[in-house]
């Protein structure tokens, strides 16, 4: 398939720090190629500026493969753009036309302040893991083989499922309440499902939705828009399991 | 700790939500049982079983447990929904610039705070509409007395006859819309006579003995006639308002009904689209019989 060049305009978020306040700047861009990703044709856009003395637009970015979840950005009212499935850094500009005007913002929740541009702080999401999303297993060398206890197939195809949750914050993007259920719902489940999971399954789902409340994020009110944007396509049947395994903790728990 | 984890957190809030609206969704089969009496008798016959059903849900004791749960209900579901809002609101304290909600989400979904208010709005209207006079006001007219009442020894008021146990007495009063006026007519001779006095709302008293002698019906049935008949200049408002208070309503269903199964944990790959479907179908059947019910007695009376 033969590479096309489009002319592109862009209303880039900028914002100065934390604190300041930011404004949509507009762009114009030429010869922006359609096999470029979207990373790539900001790195074009990074390149015009330098060059006329400006400052670069600030934004994440990691591995450029899609399983870092490193990238972000909400471009035209979505988070990771109009494809699905995908990160940022596998949206490809052969998805927009020449002279569209493309509107790239950051992540916008209270939990995920911006730290410039469209780079945000989703040390939240780090908190969160600390609080219980891991198992206690003893590393003194004389760990027992993960492969000597019998799993059934079925949870582990769901436990790998959700495991395929990369962190990257979308669905607390997308989620009109800013909410960070299917995060959460993903690392509860990820280890609910598995028996090296379970021992510590009553206390994890408890201190994780505590520290996710406590973050800030909103309340989860089942649109199902966090599960069509993300790009792992974790589904929100782990919410559910979250609510079921919260319910099973807050009643037992003492 | 963990008791307080069952009212604070985000997900306890979420089983309110859900618990609060699926029992509130029991309440509107219940309701419109009730409903649908308006419609299905006609004439004399279906005033006297809509009143009687009226007395009956008034007064049954299992009932008023009922409804004391649904006004408890509904302000838990109000009270959540409003807490949820505003906790939602502040989690993005910067909207987007450019939002493209449609392409993940429905607009029902979205809108349940806004779809929530408009139904307040509503019950406060129908509230203040037929259950004030259901429940608190006098004054409203009064339906013929049909009471077993365990009346004292002397003579029968309308027939003569000496009364010694506990008999069905049966009276027709005629109501001219201010109860006091009524009069008891015997239908053997004709005459009418005042023999009653009411107290404490509905109950009659013999004006001789001074002892209770039955409760009357409050004529609930003409109230809703009078409400939705062509004769009454704000009618047509009240269907249309009415009408489009149900259509909000179903908006509101199509996203909560299946939603509380989800708050409650229940995600299942098999029961889930049973659910999802049951949902749908809830929340178009049961908002619609609730609308053309004025729509018929508007175009009846």
């Amino acid at each position: 398939m033969a590479s096309k060049f489009i002319n592109i305009t862009l209303k880039i978020w900028r914002q100065r720090n934390t604190n300041a306040k930011g404004a949509l700047e507009t762009y114009a861009l030429n010869n922006v190629s359609t096999d470029s990703s979207f990373l790539e044709m900001l790195d074009q856009l990074n390149e015009q500026l330098i060059n006329e003395k400006k400052d670069p637009i600030a934004f994440d970015h990691d591995c450029r493969e899609g399983i870092c979840g490193m990238c972000s950005l909400y471009i035209n009212g979505r988070a990771h753009g109009p494809d699905t499935g995908t990160t940022t850094c596998q949206l490809h500009m052969r998805m927009f036309k020449d002279g569209d005007t493309i509107y790239v913002e950051p992540w916008r929740s209270r939990a995920f302040p911006i730290i410039k541009d469209l780079m945000v702080d989703r040390s939240a999401f780090d908190r969160i893991q600390q609080a219980g999303g891991f198992v206690s297993v003893n590393t003194s060398g004389r760990t027992m083989d993960a492969n000597a206890i019998p799993i059934p197939k079925a949870d582990a195809d769901k436990a790998f499922e959700a495991a395929a949750c990369i962190g990257c914050g979308a669905c607390v993007a997308t989620c009109k309440n800013g909410s960070a259920m299917l995060f959460v719902g993903a690392k509860v489940s990820q280890y609910a499902l598995l028996p090296q999971g379970k021992v510590e399954a009553t206390d994890r789902v408890l201190n994780m939705v505590r520290q996710m409340d406590e973050e800030g994020f909103g309340n989860c009110t089942n649109t199902g828009a966090c599960e069509v944007e993300c790009p792992k396509g974790i589904s929100i049947e782990n919410i559910a399991r979250m609510n079921r395994e919260f319910l099973k903790g807050a009643l037992t728990k003492s | 700790m963990s008791n307080s984890v069952l009212f604070k957190s985000s997900i306890a809030k979420k089983y309110f939500m859900a618990l609060t609206g699926l029992f509130l969704c029991t309440f509107l089969i219940g309701h419109l049982l009730g409903n649908l009496q308006l419609i299905f008798k006609t004439g004399e016959e279906g005033r006297r079983a809509f009143n009687e059903y009226a007395y009956f849900m008034g007064h049954n004791l299992f009932i008023k447990v009922l409804s004391y749960t649904t006004y408890i209900a509904i302000i838990i579901h109000a009270v959540d929904g409003i807490m949820l809002t505003i906790q939602n609101k502040k989690a993005r304290p910067v909207n987007y610039a450019y939002n493209n909600p449609k392409a993940n989400s429905s607009t029902a979904s979205r809108n349940m705070a806004i779809l929530g208010t408009l139904i307040l709005v509503f019950l406060a209207t129908h509230m203040a509409n037929f259950w004030w006079k259901a429940k608190i006001t006098e004054e409203i007219p009064m339906h013929s007395l049909v009471k077993t009442v365990d009346y004292p020894v002397g003579q029968n008021p309308a027939t003569g006859e000496m009364i010694t146990k506990p008999i069905e007495v049966t009276h027709y009063l005629n109501t001219n819309g201010t109860y006091q006026q009524f009069k008891v007519k015997d239908p053997s001779t004709g005459q009418e006579q005042k023999l009653f006095e009411i107290k404490n709302k509905h109950e009659f008293y013999d004006i001789t003995s001074g002892v209770k002698i039955g409760e009357g019906y409050k004529d609930l049935h003409t109230v809703v006639m009078t409400f939705f008949s062509k004769e009454n200049s704000s009618a047509l408002f009240g269907v249309i308002f009415y009408v489009i208070s149900m259509l909000v309503l179903g908006y509101h269903l199509w996203h909560g009904f299946a939603s509380a199964f989800q708050s409650l944990g229940l995600n299942h790959p098999l029961y889930t689209p049973i659910i999802k479907k049951i949902g749908m179908a809830f929340s178009i059947v049961v908002p619609f019989l609730f609308a053309i019910i004025p729509v018929i007695i508007y175009m009846n009376h």
